[in-house]
């Protein structure tokens, strides 16, 4: 019927698709460098303000002093904000009519989410190797075996990808890339606060303290503390999580991505499906 | 890996709509829409904003399942068959929808891939793409760094670099200076000229007339007329007849000559113009005639056809576009004298 060269049109696997996609999120990266921002400048600069500013009235009981201690957790936090790129990056894409061209083509639409996905796992990866310098720079190191050093990585890994569905979650249910920073920031600003990320529980209000140490954050960044060798001793009256912030955390990613992902994936195809 | 070829049209339409049907919660966005496009021609697809041209354009590109009905598209269908309908169509969406971060090759390699392309393939097609869209020289600059038609033709590039038998453009030159817009509309035809089955929607009446083969007019989720622009034109009333004076002095003397032979002649000064119902072509040519022996000077004599606009009006009795008042190449003498009277009985009732 025509003149036209047709290509061969292969198919292609879920992977190969969600690879395609993830890579035009790193070329996003290199052309918005500032779009590194949330893991590079903004935890180190935490790093410093705690470690220097407020870190001198902060006792902690450890050998390496509050700095060691400090860093599982911004690292904690760090990776918390990853439902923050994530909602952000796929409000855009859909803002666009980018997920809709996506779907347009002969794709499995999973690709769109596995695709970015995998671009937040990696961007989550720079802020852990940009933050683990920063610790080294100022006295922080791992004191435990191998695998537990690994471990402790791995839970972090694994946080941020629970939290990609959060991300996902948000970003389908929200109409603009400004109501997904209003609700980001209103509700995992306190959530990474109120644990014992910066400060240690013991000091706190009975109810705050409770409230802390019963946070899904603060059982991962126990955990983390506790497989590298930077935990102080618990203090008398410390909530059940504390004692078990391995099993704890593990939970919790498993909880969380067993509840927000059929929210999420719904929230997606409801949006998408209009 | 198995190896599947674009899959080849298995009906004589391109494009077959069946009865679609879209309802958001209880709003009827399309109710009943059917129409088919022969392979290698141009649909238009014209109503005002809101109409329902989008949602069925999503329908029929698997972006979202229809309420009822169905859609085949290079005889494929929507519901049963997505994966084939998507491998054999297009989509140009009705914002320019290409990542403003990548280059315009980059653009262009991304949506390769997801095809499935062979990547030497997906490099020879987007150099003849570039080329062709006029942006071979800024197919290594970020897209944020183009112009409006420059992302439009980006945009439609991308959709072809499969080269899929059937393009879907949803009002793909809104927005646009009136220089891009007729560009596009050069590299639209060419294409058609190559085989490649259109549809377009627009809510620009010029559009349609330029580009379509056929027209189906929707309005509030339904057809309210289809055919050719001529079809349609003719359907809305009679042409008119146009007689340019050359000089305006002779105006009045052109008027009486012309009142025997038409039922009714109005004379625009300004224009030096005098118009009246046109009973055919015979009838201009014996208009013509009588002008002939008068020592009248005529600059232009001929039968205007109502435009779209008119036509759209006559359908729906409302205008096209808001701004369509604005337009002053629009209306030889269709009265909407019936609308005005009613409204303004309605007044004096009140």
């Amino acid at each position: 019927m025509t003149t036209l060269e047709r290509p061969e049109i292969r198919p292609t696997s879920l992977m190969a698709q969600s690879w395609s996609i993830a890579r035009r999120n790193f070329l996003h990266i290199r052309r918005m460098p500032e779009m590194l921002m949330d893991v590079t400048i903004q935890p180190v600069m935490f790093v410093l303000l705690f470690a220097f500013v407020f870190g001198s009235s902060i006792a902690v009981d450890t050998p390496a002093g509050y700095r060691a201690w400090l860093l599982p957790g911004i690292m904690a936090q760090t990776v918390a904000f990853a439902s923050f790129i994530v909602a952000v990056g796929l409000t855009a894409d859909l803002d666009k009519g980018i997920v809709d061209r996506m779907r347009s083509l002969p794709i499995n639409s999973a690709a769109v989410l596995v695709g970015r996905s995998i671009s937040s796992l990696a961007h989550s990866s720079i802020g852990l190797v940009v933050m683990s310098l920063t610790g080294l720079l100022i006295g922080w190191r791992i004191h435990t075996s191998v695998p537990e050093a690994v471990l402790g990585y791995l839970l972090l890994l694994g946080w941020g990808f629970a939290m990609i569905w959060v991300g996902i979650w948000v970003g389908s249910a929200m109409r603009s890339v400004e109501a997904v920073n209003g609700v980001m920031f209103a509700t995992m600003f306190p959530i990474t606060f109120l644990a014992n990320t910066f400060a240690p529980t013991d000091q706190m209000p009975t109810v705050l303290r409770f409230i802390a140490e019963w946070n899904p954050i603060s059982s991962l960044t126990q955990a983390v503390r506790v497989l590298w060798g930077n935990d102080q001793p618990l203090a008398p009256g410390a909530a059940f999580p504390m004692h078990h912030p391995i099993p704890f955390t593990i939970g919790w990613i498993l909880l969380i991505t067993a509840v927000v992902a059929p929210l999420a994936i719904r929230a997606f195809r409801r949006r998408t499906a209009a | 890996m198995a190896v599947a070829t674009v899959i080849p049209m298995t009906s004589a339409h391109a494009i077959e709509a069946e009865h679609l049907v879209k309802h958001f919660g209880d709003t009827v966005a399309v109710d009943d829409v059917s129409f088919v496009v022969p392979q290698g021609t141009v649909l238009g697809l014209l109503g005002p904003n809101g109409a329902g041209k989008t949602t069925t354009v999503r329908m029929m590109t698997t972006l979202t399942a229809p309420t009822a009905g169905t859609a085949r598209v290079a005889g494929h269908d929507v519901l049963t068959d997505p994966r084939s309908v998507r491998r054999s169509m297009g989509l140009t969406g009705q914002a320019a929808t290409v990542d403003e971060l990548l280059t315009g090759r980059e653009n262009l390699r991304l949506i390769g891939q997801l095809y499935g392309l062979d990547s030497r393939y997906i490099k020879r097609a987007s150099d003849d793409l570039l080329e062709r869209f006029s942006l071979a020289d800024a197919g290594d600059r970020i897209a944020k760094t183009y112009s409006g038609g420059m992302r439009r033709r980006l945009d439609l590039a991308v959709s072809l670099i499969a080269t899929p038998p059937v393009l879907f453009l949803d009002e793909p030159t809104t927005g646009l200076d009136p220089r891009s817009r007729v560009e596009l509309w050069d590299v639209l035809r060419e294409l058609v000229a190559d085989g490649t089955t259109l549809l377009l929607t627009t809510q620009y009446l010029e559009e349609a007339d330029q580009l379509a083969d056929n027209i189906v007019v929707i309005d509030r989720g339904t057809v309210i007329a289809e055919g050719t622009p001529l079809e349609l034109k003719d359907q809305s009333g009679a042409a008119a007849l146009v007689v340019t004076v050359s000089q305006a002095r002779d105006l009045e003397a052109a008027e009486a000559l012309m009142r025997p032979h038409v039922r009714e002649v109005h004379v625009d000064a300004g224009a030096r113009q005098l118009t009246a119902p046109a009973e055919g072509l015979g009838h201009m040519t014996r208009v013509a005639a009588i002008f002939d022996e008068s020592g009248i000077v005529l600059d232009d004599i001929g039968l205007k056809r109502p435009s779209l606009d008119d036509v759209f009006l006559h359908l729906t009795g409302h205008r096209a576009e808001e701004r369509g008042a604005a337009d002053p190449a629009t209306a030889p003498e269709t009265g909407d004298a019936g609308a005005g009277d009613t409204d303004h009985s309605r007044e004096t009732v009140r």
